[in-house]
């Protein structure tokens, strides 16, 4: 099946006084229609610029530098700011990590929606106005009609990010990105709007990309998972795979240090070290200073991913998994 | 209507209103003195621009009350005849009307270039920001007592007569934008991280509508802040002009014409002339700028007095 998103060699830069850096390094990816992709690390591993890059946000000094971005089989990576408009919060809508601030606190919930809506459809108030019911229905809030005409600070936090899902959902988009929409949210609300995700990616067909440094959400919601350290995807393959059968040692490091894996009384586990900057990546893996299995060749030679189960396409980039270091 | 009317009674804004007894006061003085200069043809004894109700005979007469007064002219007369009263009833309009006047010019300037140097940023910002600079390093007098210098010798005196309020509005306005301009770049900088302002980018909303519907509105305190305190200067500005008689023409005297013609008497002992139009200016200045400071403590609470 044709994938609806495919990224292609994305190399994106940022052009600091001091020199370039490089944000995101050779990332290919593609997602299929319907499917839920976990892109999983720790912070400043490029997960976010990632999202941003898509919809041709990047903050200044960052740029594309190389690659490609298909997008329903359209090159979307080189638009110009009026073809990309068309399609970001149309097609491929954008959760943001904090409900708290992603809302204009002098407008109403209902100006709001129906100011995305307007943007893109051409409907009168009223049809803009009932899309809007129709969809604070489908986050299951309370009393829509009543709603509309509020202002975000009379919200709870879990009622303001399903808000924001709503207004997400508005233009029936084909993919939605999710930049660690519950992070700003206590647990049990994080479970609800995890739910509530998977409930319309299903039965509206969309796909999720889901940004998220919490490997429990991650593994509840996703199908694929894709692991980034320093800017690269260092291991990708099924949820499942992943989660049971790591390959790269970051990734496993990344489990053992979830504390349902402790035993109560225990200290946690922790990946010693720190992710490097990136203005210094280490040569050869760039995982090589932290990792326990470290040997001579992944201090020279950057390890290229490699096939651990082709019949799942479990994939990492390590010398282990590839065969070049014993274990 | 009626539900907006509710809100606002259970607003913030109107409790803190209710428990500030200088706020109140002064709201209530400012009232008085606006409706009383707005309703200046209905309420006041006389009409000072009528010259036939003008007597040469009465001019000079000291207040009421005292020796040599008239019981027709309450606060006296001045040196033309004109009944003190209703010429500063009618000077105050013109001031309070020029001053808004002012501020509303100033604000439109201040508030479109603030926003888009903001907003946009780069260059466009360094330009519009510098040309602001620019401006503020001229003194509003000195700008504004050149254009009306200027104005007068070349379109002559009666000519002016006829522009003296439309021009003093200009001339105020565009001596001042530079503030607010100041004022809504840096609220407009603060609010442009913000994440709201980057999901209605995500939206795929345009730049014009994010920067006057979603960011303009979040400004908005300040600039209220602001806008008060202007009007205030603006009146003052106007006085200042006119006291220097580049303001308004004595024939269509302001307050601060009026204090202007009487102080050519005030060795000849009619004081009253100068003095009254002088305390209704500080007065009116006064109770602006301590509602403006009730405001500023309102919207902004992290500011404390002290």
């Amino acid at each position: 099946m044709e994938p609806i998103l495919d990224i292609k060699n994305l190399d994106v830069k940022f052009a600091l006084r001091t020199g370039t850096v490089t944000a995101i390094d050779n990332l290919s990816l593609s997602l299929a229609k319907g499917e839920r992709l976990g892109i999983v690390g720790e912070s400043g591993a490029g997960k976010s610029v990632m999202g941003f890059s898509i919809i041709n946000l990047i903050r200044k000094p960052g740029y594309i530098a190389n690659g490609s971005i298909y997008f329903r089989g359209e090159e979307i990576s080189r638009y110009s700011e009026e073809e990309i408009r068309a399609i970001r919060g149309n097609r491929i809508s954008t959760i943001f990590q904090d409900p708290m601030m992603a809302l204009n606190p002098v407008l109403t919930i209902g100006t709001q929606m129906t100011e995305a809506i307007l943007a893109h459809m051409d409907m009168t108030q009223e049809e803009a106005e009932r899309i809007a019911l129709e969809k604070l229905a489908k986050v299951h809030i309370p009393a829509p009609e009543k709603r509309l005409n509020q202002y975000p600070h009379e919200f709870s936090g879990g009622m303001r990010q399903r808000i924001i899902i709503a207004i997400s959902l508005l233009t029936d988009p084909d993919l939605i990105i999710a930049d660690e929409p519950t992070t700003a949210l206590d647990v049990t609300i994080q479970a609800e709007i995890m739910d509530l995700l998977i409930e319309l990616c299903e039965s509206e067909g969309m796909s999720l990309i889901l940004i998220t440094h919490d490997l429990g959400v991650v593994s509840e919601v996703t199908e694929r998972i894709a692991v980034m350290y320093a800017g690269r995807v260092i291991e990708t393959g099924p949820t499942e795979a992943i989660i049971k059968n790591p390959q790269h040692p970051y990734t496993q490091g990344l489990l053992k240090a979830l504390p349902e894996s402790r035993t109560p009384g225990e200290p946690l586990y922790q990946i010693p070290g720190m992710m490097p900057t990136l203005t210094d990546i280490p040569p050869g893996c760039a995982f090589n200073p932290r990792c326990p299995m470290r040997g001579e060749i992944c201090i020279t030679k950057r390890p290229e991913a490699a096939f651990a189960d082709e019949h799942t396409g479990h994939m990492a980039a390590c010398h282990l998994v590839s065969g070049d270091l014993a274990s | 209507m009626k539900q907006s009317l509710e809100n606002f009674k259970d607003s913030y804004l109107f409790y803190s209103f209710k428990r500030d007894k200088i706020a109140m006061i002064s709201f209530a003085i400012l009232l008085v003195l606006v409706v009383v200069s707005f309703s200046a043809p209905l309420i006041a004894p006389y009409n000072p621009y009528d010259a036939e109700t003008i007597d040469i005979l009465n001019s000079e007469l000291p207040p009421a009350w005292m020796d040599g007064g008239s019981t027709q002219f309450l606060m006296g007369t001045d040196q033309q005849g004109r009944d003190l009263l209703s010429t500063m009833i009618y000077g105050m309009r013109l001031s309070v009307l020029i001053g808004l006047g002012a501020v509303v010019l100033q604000a439109f300037i201040g508030i479109s270039v603030g926003l888009i140097a903001g907003y946009i940023g780069g260059w466009l910002d360094n330009f519009l920001m510098r040309l602001a600079d620019i401006q503020l390093s001229f003194a509003t007098m000195m700008v504004a007592i050149l254009i009306s210098a200027i104005f007068q010798t070349v379109f002559g005196s009666s000519r002016y007569n006829e522009l003296a309020v439309p021009l003093l509005v200009v001339v105020i306005g565009i001596a001042e934008w530079p503030q607010y301009a100041r004022t809504v770049r840096a609220s407009v900088l603060g609010e442009k991280g913000k994440e709201y302002v980057e999901a209605a980018r995500v939206v795929g909303l345009s730049s014009t509508r994010i920067m006057f519907r979603h960011i303009l509105p979040n400004t908005m305190s300040s600039v209220l802040v602001i806008s008060t305190v202007q009007v205030a200067n603006a009146i003052m500005s106007e006085a200042a002009l006119s006291f220097l008689g580049l303001g308004m023409p004595v024939n269509r005297p302001s307050l601060g014409s009026l204090i202007n013609a009487g102080f050519e008497y005030i060795f000849s002992g009619a004081w009253w002339i100068t003095l009254f139009p002088g305390i209704f200016l500080v007065l009116l200045v006064l109770v602006i700028n301590l509602l403006g400071d009730w405001l500023r403590d309102v919207l902004n609470p992290k500011l404390y007095k002290g």
